[in-house]
């Protein structure tokens, strides 16, 4: 799996300049990458082109070669508000995707079990989605895209509607997730706390010119503890490069 | 219960209009004014002869009838417009503005084109209730939530799979609701086709009543009409509602 971004460029119609501009980067195999920014840098942009939801002015997203023209299962999403379907059942909507691409009943049932028990909600498999926490829904929705098992997934601040805690939560079960699964994951968020707890390599992006401003390679060893000195040392140095960028 | 017991009152209070108003100061004349009494006694007679039963029969067939035509050509409408841009900018507002056209005024042409016959009658339904149809098929579309239609789509949904597994399911409490307006205009308008022409149903013995200057018998009729429109929507569109509603937890309790 390679994913790379090529000279990238969005701008949108009623702007001036370019929301983003000419970002290279590279995802490799089974990596973890992080992308911040302040808000309004195009965090949210970057992943929609990623994942063909919208087209770049110029540039190109590659996956393993080809050029991205649309979305794709092989490019799931998860997102901020969950996007789960509440006419069907937790369970349904983790074979939601697997539906659509024929797999086979028992291997539908199989594979969400697995993955509902790795997201911890096999018991509640089949209460109606607005029967369970925000937590749940995002830990559903995660167990949801798990199942695509994508070339690579990406997550559009899948934490940040959720209370402290629960956020807090989630993303330990995601990195534990990551550790048992090495699925390649392109993670945008707005908390430089989360980038470093989740990510191999955190990427800054600058509103101003809307350019890489830095890309920092994480090689605390994982699980990793938001407290130890070393964390919180390069979740500093971080937080003031995203701060220095900011308008 | 409690609304048996204000039916009651009503009734009576009208059995009293009618006592002091016609019988004790003449202040209304007897063929204008019907009667709770006069009424009953109208149902007796027009079920006895079965009259009654064949024409609230026929007229349920022909609305029936008349409202599926109605749906599949406003779905199909609906549909169109929804898909194509050039229609929705400019057929749109033509159908909006065909909706708020009375069905009564599409009987001259439906007299015209098929005859004093059922078919000009379910012609009158179908215009009646088509268009509105259209509209709301494509006003639940339009607001099917972006988010359920981005992640389909990036758990590799086909347009098909899209509008089937998707859209389709997404909108469906709002129509159902369309639907509900569908059938209450493929209703009403079943009565103006009706009245225009001679085969049995409600609204031919509501003007044979009128024709008989005998007021009790509209008043029947119009009683039967209204009581079928609610037995159909309090026993299909609002139970359909309802379950999907409670099945999506967007309804308060029960």
């Amino acid at each position: 799996m390679s994913l790379i971004l090529q000279g990238l460029c969005k701008r949108f119609d009623n702007s001036e300049k370019d929301t983003l501009h000419e970002i290279d980067l590279e995802v490799k195999s089974g990596e973890f990458v992080c992308i911040v920014g302040a808000s309004g840098c195009g965090k949210s942009t970057l992943l929609n082109l990623v994942a063909g939801l919208e087209r770049p002015t110029d540039g190109k997203v590659l996956l393993d070669g080809k050029e991205i023209t649309g979305p794709g299962s092989d490019r799931t999403v998860m997102f901020q508000e969950h996007g789960l379907f509440p006419w069907l059942s937790v369970a349904e909507n983790v074979k939601f995707g697997m539906k659509l691409a024929g797999v086979s009943k028992e291997q539908q049932e199989q594979k969400a079990k697995h993955y509902l028990e790795m997201v911890n909600l096999w018991d509640y498999r089949d209460y109606p989605i607005h029967q369970v926490s925000g937590g749940m829904r995002q830990r559903t929705a995660l167990a949801r895209s798990l199942t695509m098992e994508s070339k690579v997934l990406l997550m559009d601040e899948p934490f940040s509607a959720l209370d402290k805690q629960t956020s807090n939560r989630l993303r330990e079960e995601l990195q534990r997730i990551w550790m048992e699964t090495k699925q390649t994951i392109l993670f945008i968020t707005h908390s430089v706390e989360e980038a470093v707890y989740l990510a191999d390599r955190v990427v800054v992006l600058s509103p101003n010119t809307g350019k890489v401003a830095e890309v920092v390679t994480v090689e605390l060893k994982r699980p990793r503890h938001v407290y130890a000195p070393e964390f919180v040392e390069l979740r500093h140095k971080i937080l003031e490069e995203v701060r220095g960028e900011a308008v | 219960m409690g609304f048996l017991l204000f039916l009651v009152i009503l009734v009576a209070a009208w059995q009293g209009c009618y006592w002091i108003g016609v019988d004790l100061l003449g202040l209304w004349k007897p063929y204008a004014m019907p009667s709770p009494v006069g009424v009953a006694q109208s149902f007796l007679q027009l079920c006895e002869d079965g009259e009654l039963f064949q024409a609230t029969a026929n007229s349920l067939l022909r609305g029936i009838s008349g409202y599926v035509i109605a749906v599949i050509i406003g779905v199909i409408l609906g549909l169109l417009i929804n898909r194509s841009r050039y229609l929705q900018k400019n057929l749109k507002p033509l159908v909006l503005g065909i909706q708020t056209l009375p069905s009564v005024c599409w009987v001259p042409f439906s007299i015209l084109w098929f005859g004093l016959s059922t078919q000009a009658i379910l012609f009158v339904v179908v215009m009646g209730a088509a268009f509105s149809i259209a509209i709301s098929v494509d006003n639940a579309i339009k607001n099917v939530q972006p988010i359920y239609t981005k992640a389909a789509l990036t758990l590799g949904a086909t347009k098909k799979q899209l509008y089937l597994y998707v859209i389709l399911p997404a909108c469906l409490p709002e129509l159902v609701t369309g639907m509900k307006q569908g059938w209450s205009f493929a209703w009403r308008a079943l009565m103006a086709g009706e009245v225009m022409t001679t085969s049995i149903g409600l609204g031919q013995t509501l003007i044979m009543g009128r024709d008989l200057a005998d007021i009790n018998q509209v008043m029947l009729v119009m009683l039967v009409i209204v009581l079928v429109g609610i037995i159909i929507d309090k026993c299909i569109f609002s139970i359909a509602e309802q379950r999907i509603l409670k099945k999506r937890g967007l309804t308060g309790g029960n």
